[in-house]
């Protein structure tokens, strides 16, 4: 044991010596979070549009000036023909085009039917969707407001009840997201990088002859970035409260106590990649290359894994981040216990327990 | 000259034997083209759906059957009280709840008026704005249906008037995600390849103590760097073409701009990936500090590149900070080449910034680079 405390003791050494990485482990989780915090964000705001008013009359310049006034969009200019729109796109700095009928005040008093084009440019599809959405949301208050005095007829007025997320904030979604990459990244590659070190520069054969068992040596390994990951892990949930007013509905200690197991899954990942190679750098790449695009894509950080096509919905069961950010979400979010996540942690437990077998049957004890 | 021919035979000779990294440069990235860039998708479908039905009225049921038949929703249980069913929105089998009361149809004909409540699991915010959406549609299409069948026994004294928006999407008519993700995703796993390994691979030699060797040798500096990053440029450019070549014959990816122009966008892009990676490994000692800072620059840069999030959504201060992000600038031109069918002028200001940061980082990165320890 006190041997072991000895080895632990040499690789906090490692780790603290190293004043570069030690900066970037801390400090890097910190200017992510915080980054990202504010920055991404999947609503849309102020986005820039062209008029084209070919009728200039009450009417247009009335629901002209109610979209300009909306937060979600900033007229940036008028274009006189519709020649100019192909021009506007290709250059990309607007994104939509609305563009009134000629006679349009006319048409509406005459025949009671008026009508205008939304084009965006669809090379961004989820925008797109969205601008022609808000812009036809503004457009139909403004007929309700032409409408007003007429009486409408067999009303059902559906009450929307936004539940667990009531000011649809995205940065509630993705606080947990970000944290799960961050622990998944950082341990997995720091023990897959640790362990093939000491292959690659040769001072492994010379932990392997020490009376440690080389179940110890793995441990030992391990133990020091537990530790880091776990302080990483407090200070990103602090963040997430005080910065960005992150609800914990839940039990903060559960939320704790996931994320250690969710660290742990992430360094056994970590351990498994590091018998499977023998130089840093193809254990960096595989940390880096195989498992950062399928944990930001497949995990349900940024995209609904619902509307996945199926194949792809039964692959996501494998990325251990998708669990984790289901179990973050429920505890931060829902406020639900244990009795809800219990199948998720099962998973994880399973998860573990398979990377630290597969770990221990391919683990050599001799160098060739 | 000769020098250079032997370094890059060199690095090539030693890509090429680490037999475990080829698939690694070649198979993953293009591997998780196929598949991830079919997960990339903003596109809300299948949405969870229940309801509970306490009126169970033939309007109430014609309602569910409107849900029912919508290709949006995809309608899992119905349930008779609410505990129930919010302690399935719980667990996550359900994330749209619609709750039909007792009376509904009676106060519609009776009133003509009526309630409903609708829940939402609004965690995904944005998903939850566009699920509302449909719902609002459903509901508003049941509502004029009951209007024209009702509307003769009523007396509408004056006609309201009506605007009739029409959308019309350009460059992407049918909003396929994959058109849009497909170049994206392509110009990021070029980026992160090329990065990655110019960045480990000089911090490689100084790790391994081969650094030495070479600068004892008469081999130039500049002689060096070329040297050592040219193989780098060839592999990136490879894996774009096949790259490519995959999205044409696989996903049908529209190329409407010129290719050429295209790569040779890209040539300039590759300088400024080149010359960041080896300022990292000049800045650093070993490879794991190297990949710790390419991994934080290459996380910031992906989330923040307009790839998967619009730009436009972000702060000011967050748009302006974008404007250092070399990734930013090759998302937009493969998109707008690509997608939009943009020539040479409409790429001009990207391509001027890409060259000028090319410039700034190879001036850095050289300067920097020390052959005495």
């Amino acid at each position: 044991m006190k041997r072991f405390l000895g080895f632990v003791r040499k690789e906090f050494y490692h780790i603290f010596r190293d004043k570069r990485s030690l900066f970037i482990l801390f400090g890097m989780p910190v200017a992510q979070i915080l980054l990202f915090g504010f920055a991404i964000t999947n609503e849309i705001n102020n986005v820039d549009i062209a008029v084209l008013n070919q009728s200039k009359d009450v009417n247009t310049q009335e629901i002209t000036q109610k979209i300009d006034a909306s937060k979600y969009f900033t007229i940036k200019r008028f274009l006189t023909s519709e020649k100019e729109i192909e021009e506007a796109f290709k250059k990309g700095d607007i994104k939509a085009v609305i563009n009134f009928e000629k006679d349009f005040s006319e048409h509406l008093i005459k025949e009671g039917q008026g009508s205008i084009q939304i084009l965006t440019d669809a090379t961004d599809p989820n925008t797109a969707s969205a601008i022609t959405n808000y812009i036809s949301s503004i457009i139909q208050s403004y007929q309700q407001q032409q409408n007003q005095g007429v009486q409408m007829d067999y009303q059902i007025h559906p009450e929307v009840r936004m539940v667990y997320n009531p000011e649809l904030k995205s940065v509630f979604m993705f606080v947990p997201g970000v944290m799960t990459i961050i622990l998944m990244l950082v341990s997995a590659m720091m023990t897959s990088i640790s362990i093939t070190r000491e292959k690659e520069l040769g001072t492994m054969e010379i932990l392997l002859v020490s009376p440690l068992s080389s179940f110890q040596v793995i441990v030992g390994k391990v133990v020091p970035y537990i530790f880091l990951s776990m302080i990483n892990a407090a200070i990103i949930i602090f963040l997430g409260i005080t910065v960005f007013k992150m609800p914990i509905a839940g039990n903060l200690i559960l939320l704790g106590l996931e994320s250690v197991l969710f660290i742990i899954t992430s360094l056994a990942l970590g351990i498994l990649i590091s018998t499977m190679v023998k130089t840093q750098q193809t254990a960096m790449m595989i940390s880096l290359m195989g498992l950062m695009l399928p944990v930001i894509l497949l995990s349900g950080f940024i995209f609904p894994i619902s509307s996945m096509p199926a194949p792809l919905q039964v692959i996501s069961n494998i990325v251990p981040a998708k669990w984790f950010i289901t179990i973050a979400k429920g505890i931060m979010l829902k406020g639900v216990g244990l009795g809800y996540l219990w199948k998720e942690t099962l998973i994880l437990i399973g998860m573990t327990v398979f990377f630290i077998a597969l770990s221990i049957k391919k683990y050599k004890i001799r160098l060739e | 000259m000769k020098v250079i021919g032997y370094i890059i035979q060199k690095e090539f000779k030693q890509i090429f034997r680490n037999k475990g990294m080829l698939p690694i440069i070649f198979v993953l990235p293009l591997l998780q083209l196929l598949i991830l860039s079919n997960a990339a998708t903003y596109e809300v479908k299948n949405i969870l759906f229940a309801y509970i039905d306490e009126d169970r009225s033939a309007s109430s049921r014609e309602l569910i059957e409107k849900f029912n038949a919508s290709e949006y929703f995809d309608v899992k249980a119905s349930y008779v009280n609410y505990k129930q069913a919010s302690e399935a929105m719980l667990k996550g089998e359900v994330s749209v709840l619609l709750h039909i009361p007792q009376d509904f149809e009676r106060n519609l004909v009776r009133y003509k008026k009526t309630d409903l409540s609708i829940t939402i699991d609004a965690i995904d915010g944005a998903a939850a704005g566009v699920e509302s959406g449909y719902i609002n549609q459903i509901i508003q299409g049941f509502n004029k249906k009951i209007r024209l069948e009702l509307l003769s026994f009523s007396n509408g004294n004056s006609k309201p008037v009506r605007i009739e928006t029409i959308p019309s999407f350009w460059y992407n008519t049918t909003l396929d995600y994959k058109t849009f993700m497909v170049p994206g995703i392509l110009v990021l796993l070029v980026t992160m390849i090329t990065l990655f390994l110019s960045g480990m691979n000089i911090v490689r030699e100084k790790e391994i103590g081969t650094l030495e060797q070479i600068n004892v040798t008469p081999i130039r500096k500049g002689e060096f760097i070329i040297g050592k990053l040219f193989p780098f440029w060839v592999i990136g450019m490879g894996l774009l073409t096949i790259g490519l070549i995959l999205a044409k014959l696989i996903f049908n990816t529209p190329m409407l701009g010129s290719i050429g122009l295209l790569y040779f966008y890209t040539s300039f892009y590759l300088l400024v990936i080149l010359g960041m990676g080896l300022l990292i490994s000049n800045y650093t000692d070993t490879q794991q500090q190297a990949m710790f800072i390419a991994w934080f620059f290459v996380v910031i840069f992906i989330l923040m590149s307009g790839l998967f999030t619009p730009i436009e959504s972000m702060p000011k201060w967050a748009q302006w900070f974008t404007e250092l992000n070399p990734i930013k600038y090759f998302v937009e031109v493969v998109r707008m080449v690509m997608l939009k069918g943009a020539g040479f002028t409409d790429i001009l200001p990207q391509l001027i910034k890409t060259l000028a940061y090319a410039f700034v980082l190879n001036v850095l990165a050289v300067w920097s680079y020390k052959k005495v320890s």
